[in-house]
């Protein structure tokens, strides 16, 4: 008992230090602007939720992005209806998400397996194309539903908050939700997420959807009723997804149809089995390099390549520019699909167990070079 | 026992209180930092005393408008050369206050970025280039989904966004910004040039049938048209809304061949028009005679590259663009032999649009003598230009348009090279294409913002 609160207290102490500290270690990987920060953390708490269903559950959904996409709407229309606070858009963009999870679940969890994740596909499709054109009045279809200086923002307009002549920004109580500070309420937002989803992971909870994946037969004959686990578990990581999708609205108050493509659903099965399904970081750790493909390496270009690689010698470098160049820029998406191969074949576990192997390698060396520098020292003196 | 727990109890607290401080000291030197930041300049991405000026170029790389993103760059990097170094359009634009060395001194740099056509993407690149590398202004795009998307972005962040390729009445209509600026026709100034030579040619008594790409840019199109159809005695059959990038149209071509109508207007871009094109020619419907006349395509909004897209599918079809690169005054020609020269084949109407507001941002920079947003914004506003490609031109003040010539042209019959697509059929001046700008809504927004 006393041991797993320890555990748990060292793990939120690194993890906080971590997050907070990200402005900093960023800079290193060239990462340390707030926008991508903040894709960090919030598509860091959209995989949390993810890997609570298909971690612990196993069970593969294909079109988590749905509740992305109606987390974002539904933040997006709180603006435009009640008040740039964020606070009532991240609370009604969680609990709607929650809504259709419940539908969603209800039906889908009939099946199990394939025809689970086929389901749950078809719904986020059939999301999408409303979201696309069917429902073009309250989601602007392509173009994306946007704040407007018409909007009513009656709550705002209840507490006299003054109207600025350009587009108001979202605030957290004054606080500006754009650059830095927007990025520390994402985080804050994502430890407490993280603390949660930690909280499952080690509670009898987590054990029952962990006892579903390793076999749900058997737990049936023992008298357990599984549909109520299983939907509890989709109902929470959807409202994840619809708290992610929340604090993409909130930090850019923009929603548009795209965030619910199938695409966008594909990206967080990556993300978490590209990090390491079933454990706690790894899912956060696949949205971190996801993410940081797709921004970084996707903005590079041949000069910039030439740069890189000038200190080598003038024919090397035109080499590596050209063996390195398909795979940047454009073709970032071929360099994660290599990547994404390498670790399913080589590391079923994810980065997560790679990094594991790692360290025992350097553990097992180091362990082994200061034992020898020990046994010297002492012959020494 | 109980005691022990308490203790233990005690402990995690304590630890929580740790985490929650050493959480705030670590945040609390970057908020100063950013107060500091932000206090000691003017403007966001002040170069002050640097010797380099950034720009960025946001086009689609991947998608259905790659074609136009990848001529769009082309033509950025050419500017940047012709700032940097003089000549193209350098030499023709009155007045002009570029030297060829720079913006104000400053060696211009440029960053890229990939808006994969869809508004989250772009948003996500154009952020990138703001707070990442810091740059000026930002220009580019070839969908008006994005391009108003990334001009609300541009407004919050304090940046100057020049649109690339946006043919929508909404980016300078309802959507319009202070910090947007369109140098690109739009869809009411296509119907107005296009109603009468469709009355020449085709009559007043026609039924259209429309294909619309289900975006902002479509849905204005479809009314222009419209609008101007059936203001000539047309009736407007049906029309239907197809997704962008679709792929294949025959789902919605079928229905076409027994609606009556006689006239398909195709209100698509990019690759999805060259796949509707060339299906809608595959169903033989230019070869069908409706209502004992001859069944007519319309592409409203055409560019080269469309038509080399569509190969021999293109003879014969009516539609608009904003430039030409066989206009034969001395901007065109310039800028023609300058971007010939530098890639072996003419730029599209794109390419066009691009370079020349590029230009026009570098110019406004050097009339205002500063990278002041709403100085350059001031410099721009009702500037008067000539000499670059579109004859007499203004940026009007009230919604940022350009008002200018438009072309209605229509594809070769007999071309002569594979450039070589587009014959000119009438170039509309300026008088016949203008609206007052209160015809619709939306609000410029203020000049100065909170950075």
């Amino acid at each position: 008992m006393k041991i797993s609160i320890k555990s748990n207290l060292i793990i939120m102490l690194i993890f906080i230090t971590i997050v907070l500290s990200a402005p900093i270690w960023g800079k290193v990987i060239g990462a340390a602007y707030p926008d991508l920060l903040q894709k960090f953390a919030i598509f860091a708490l959209f995989a949390i939720g993810f890997n609570i269903l298909f971690g612990l559950t196993g069970y593969l959904s294909f079109g988590h992005a749905t509740f992305l996409g109606v987390g974002s709407y539904t933040a997006v229309w709180m603006f435009k209806l009640f008040s740039m606070n964020v606070l009532p858009a991240i609370i009604l963009g969680t609990l709607m998400s929650g809504v259709f999870a419940y539908i969603i679940g209800y039906l889908s969890l009939r099946r199990s397996g394939i025809y689970f994740s086929i389901l749950t596909l078809a719904f986020a499709q059939m999301a999408y194309s409303l979201a696309y054109s069917v429902l073009t009045p309250i989601t602007n279809g392509e173009t994306g539903l946007q704040l407007s200086q018409q909007d009513p923002r009656y709550l705002d307009a209840l507490f006299g908050v003054a109207v600025s002549d350009g587009l108001p920004s979202t605030n957290f109580f004054g606080l500006s939700m754009s650059g830095y500070s927007g990025f520390y309420f994402c985080a804050v937002i994502l430890i407490i997420g993280f603390y949660v989803s930690l909280k499952i992971f080690r509670s009898p909870y987590g054990l029952k959807l962990t006892a579903i994946k390793s076999n749900q037969k058997r737990m049936k004959y023992t008298g357990f009723n599984t549909r109520p686990y299983l939907l509890s578990a989709f109902m929470i990581s959807g409202m994840y997804a619809g708290l992610a999708g929340s604090l993409m609205a909130v930090t850019d108050p923009l929603a548009g149809a795209e965030r619910m493509q199938w695409t966008a659903s594909g990206e967080v099965v990556l993300m978490t089995i590209l990090g390491g399904a079933g454990t706690l970081i790894g899912p956060i750790l696949g949205a971190v390099i996801i993410k940081y493909f797709e921004n970084i390496f996707s903005a590079l270009n041949t000069a910039e390549l030439h740069s890189i690689f000038s200190f080598m010698p003038k024919f090397m470098e035109n080499i590596f520019v050209f063996i390195t160049n398909p795979f940047v820029g454009d073709g970032w998406h071929l360099m994660l699909g290599v990547l994404f191969m390498l670790v399913v074949i080589f590391l079923p576990g994810g980065v997560l167990e790679g990094l594991g192997k790692v360290t025992n390698l350097f553990k097992r060396i180091l362990g082994f070079k200061s034992t020898k520098q020990g046994a010297s020292k002492g012959e020494s003196s | 026992m109980d005691k022990k727990n308490n203790i233990s109890n005690l402990t995690r607290r304590g630890f929580l209180k740790a985490s929650a401080a050493t959480g705030v000291a670590l945040s609390a030197p970057l908020f100063f930092m950013q107060g500091a930041y932000a206090e000691g300049k003017k403007f966001r991405n002040d170069p002050g005393s640097a010797k380099t000026v950034k720009l960025g170029f946001n086009v689609p790389q991947t998608g259905a408008y790659a074609d136009e993103g990848a001529d769009e760059l082309r033509a950025f990097k050419l500017a940047v050369k012709h700032l940097n170094e003089g000549g193209g359009m350098l030499d023709t634009m009155k007045p002009s206050s570029l030297k060829g060395n720079g913006i104000l001194g400053k060696k211009v740099e440029y960053v890229t970025g990939d808006t994969q056509t869809k508004s989250d993407a772009a948003r996500g690149s154009a952020k990138r280039m703001i707070e990442k590398d810091g740059v000026v202004m930002i220009s580019g795009g070839s969908s008006s989904g994005v391009a108003i998307a990334v001009q609300g972005l541009c407004q919050e962040m304090g940046v100057i966004f020049m649109a690339g390729l946006t043919h929508s009445n909404d980016t300078t209509g309802k959507d319009k910004r202070r910090y947007g600026f369109r140098h690109f026709f739009n869809a009411k100034m296509t119907g107005s040039a296009l109603g009468p030579v469709l009355k020449d040619e085709m009559g007043t008594d026609r039924k259209a049938y429309h294909l619309t790409s289900d975006y902002t840019w479509g849905w204005t199109q479809e009314e222009s048209i419209k609008e101007t159809t059936e203001a000539l005695g047309w009736k407007t059959v049906k029309t239907v809304k197809t997704p962008v990038g679709a792929g294949d149209f025959s789902q919605y071509i079928t229905p076409i061949l027994n609606s009556g109508a006689d006239v398909l207007i195709l209100n698509h871009y990019g690759k999805d028009m060259i796949n509707s094109l060339t299906q809608s020619v595959q169903f033989g419907l230019r070869d069908k005679k409706v209502n004992g006349k001859k069944f007519e395509i319309i592409v409203p909004l055409f560019s080269r590259l469309m038509a080399q897209g569509a190969g021999d599918n293109i003879k014969g079809i009516l539609g608009t663009t904003n430039w030409n690169w066989a206009l034969e005054d001395d901007g065109s020609k310039a800028f023609v032999k300058a971007f010939g020269k530098e890639y072996g084949n003419p730029p599209s109407q794109a390419a066009h649009t691009c370079y020349v507001q590029t230009l026009l941002y570098a110019n406004a920079c050097e009339m205002a003598g500063t990278f002041y947003p709403p100085e350059v914004i001031k410099a721009l506003e009702g500037f008067k230009f000539d000499g670059m490609g579109n004859g007499p031109t203004e940026y009007r003040a009230e919604d940022h348009q350009c008002l200018k010539d438009v072309l209605v042209v229509r594809g070769k019959e007999k071309p002569k090279s594979q450039f070589d697509l587009l014959e000119i059929v009438k170039q509309v001046p300026r008088a016949e294409v203008e609206y007052k700008a209160d015809i619709f809504k939306g609000d410029l927004g203020p000049y100065e913002v909170k950075s």
